[in-house]
């Protein structure tokens, strides 16, 4: 694996490989000391042109407790405040000679472009409309924890899907993974063909309590232009999960954050079958496992060979 | 696998080794309640594992036993490909080792570095008053210095020469071996 742009490029094989290696970073953050050496002397720049609270913090959680050297480049209060264009920022960055770049960008695609430019190993943290690898990875390891496999499960995604790119990177990754999906929400947000994917699609929530798992979205009102739904109370009154819709065997999840009384009730967020805060812990073990696949995995681009290749050591933890 | 394989340790002589190392242990540390014992993935843990039901018999106390997984230790990350990479265990202790004398347990000891590895990542989990090593066996070329309090046999080796540690638990003999390391690459 080179970069994680798309949760498309990863076979189910990868994505379970890379789960495995988070149940094994989980191991690392319940010793006394929660990190490890794996990444010293590296650099991780994260690159973020959007706000973001988890998944900002997560990754550069991640790379601390990988002990690699962190350098964290939000949009506002950086140049980019005085014009300086997306390439010649990562230009710019690129001289530290990172190991990684993570990056997220409203535009689509700006993951893919930085790819093409810089020698680092780039992570999508989210770009426009388009995908969220890393969400859907933790969303995954969540949900394979409480159900075990994922295989036949039934889930729900519920609300603003048009401009979401957190379900089309799930979408995608629960497919992998065998689950059954149904996709709801006002017509007006429910982009076109999505039944093409694989999955149902339903207007209304009537249907609601065939689900193991209802996967609520945010309502992106800083992306909506036109208007798309009525009113906020219109559509919470259709829409919205509250504890009458959510049944006591589903499980709930949201990839935050949630606009409370919006899509969802105040009482199920704070329920025993939401694992809103479980996908938040769950995002810093995943996290370190996509950086560690990444840089320690070993792939096609070996560490910079010193001097000559001589008086190599012998690699440990071989059979001797 | 090479056509000239030459056993050294066979069943029995491999369990009468462990049992050996088990006494010494105990010989070595009177109070067992301070001991604690920690193998070293993958054959490493199985080892302990049998060491630690033998110290029981011996003392009749149970000293905690866990294991430790030392890839994310590694000083030759990246340097492998894929395929070459271990597969990733996780490591259990779930006991504190602050005060304890802790036996690191592999099954063989070559250049050091997988111990070094190991060492490092126990201080993760805490402070011990002692680490002390043993192995099933000590083939030399140490590129560190590292040396095993327990030695189950000395085995001088060439370099090139590979030292296969069978199982019953995973490779349903009991047994070690010497062969010739067939050329893999340059």
């Amino acid at each position: 694996m080179r970069h994680l742009l798309s949760i498309g490029d990863l076979s189910k094989a990868e994505i379970e490989a890379i789960l495995d290696r988070a149940e094994s970073f989980a191991e690392v953050g319940r010793r006394n000391i929660k990190k490890v050496p794996t990444l010293r002397g590296r650099t991780v720049v994260t690159l973020f042109y959007e706000s973001s609270t988890r998944t900002s913090s997560s990754f550069e959680l991640a790379a601390k407790r990988l002990s690699a050297d962190l350098v964290s480049v939000k949009a506002a209060g950086s140049s980019v405040d005085k014009g300086e264009s997306l390439k010649d920022t990562v230009a710019t960055l690129s001289a530290y000679e990172p190991a990684a770049i993570v990056i997220r960008h409203p535009h689509a695609g700006a993951a893919q472009l930085v790819a093409g430019w810089a020698d680092a190993a780039v992570v999508n943290a989210g770009d426009g409309k388009h995908e969220h690898p890393s969400q859907a990875l933790l969303d995954v390891y969540t949900l394979r924890r409480r159900l075990g496999a994922l295989k036949d499960k039934r889930i729900w995604i519920v609300g603003d899907v048009l401009h979401s790119r957190v379900a089309r990177s799930n979408l995608i990754a629960f497919k992998a993974m065998g689950a059954k999906l149904t996709v709801c929400g006002p017509p007006a947000l429910i982009p076109r063909g999505l039944e093409e994917l694989g999955c149902e699609v339903e207007y209304s929530l009537d249907q609601l309590g065939e689900a193991d798992v209802v996967y609520a979205l945010r309502l992106q009102r800083e992306r909506m232009q036109e208007s798309f739904i009525p009113s906020i109370r219109e559509y919470a009154t259709h829409f919205q999960i509250d504890s009458r819709r959510l049944g006591r065997r589903q499980l709930l999840m949201h990839p935050g954050p949630v606009n409370r009384g919006v899509e969802l009730s105040g009482e199920v967020i704070d329920s025993p079958q939401s694992l809103i805060s479980e996908q938040v812990a769950s995002g810093l073990v995943v996290r370190m496992a996509i950086l560690y696949e990444l840089l320690a995995a070993g792939d096609e681009t070996p560490v910079p060979a010193t001097g000559d290749g001589a008086g190599q050591p012998t690699p440990i933890g071989q059979p001797a | 696998m090479s056509a000239s394989e030459k056993v050294v340790l066979e069943r029995d002589d491999l369990r009468r080794t462990l049992r050996r190392i088990a006494h010494e242990i105990a010989e070595k540390n009177p109070a067992p309640d301070a001991l604690a014992i920690v193998g070293i993935h993958t054959r490493g843990a199985l080892i302990a594992r049998r060491l630690h039901a033998l110290l029981g018999e011996l003392t009749g106390s149970g000293a905690p036993i866990g294991d430790l997984d030392i890839s994310f230790y590694r000083d030759d990350l990246g340097a492998k490909s894929p395929a070459a990479q271990p597969v990733v265990h996780a490591s259990h202790i779930d006991f504190d080792i602050g005060g304890k004398t802790v036996v690191l347990v592999d099954d063989v000891l070559f250049t050091g570095r997988t111990v070094r590895a190991a060492i490092d990542a126990l201080f993760d989990y805490g402070r011990p008053q002692r680490v002390q090593l043993a192995v099933l066996c000590d083939r030399g070329h140490r590129e560190l210095p590292i040396r095993p309090d327990y030695v189950g046999k000395n085995l001088p080796t060439a370099r090139e020469e590979r030292v296969n540690v069978r199982l019953e638990e995973l490779d349903e003999v009991d047994e070690v071996t010497i062969s010739e390391l067939i050329e893999v690459s340059a």
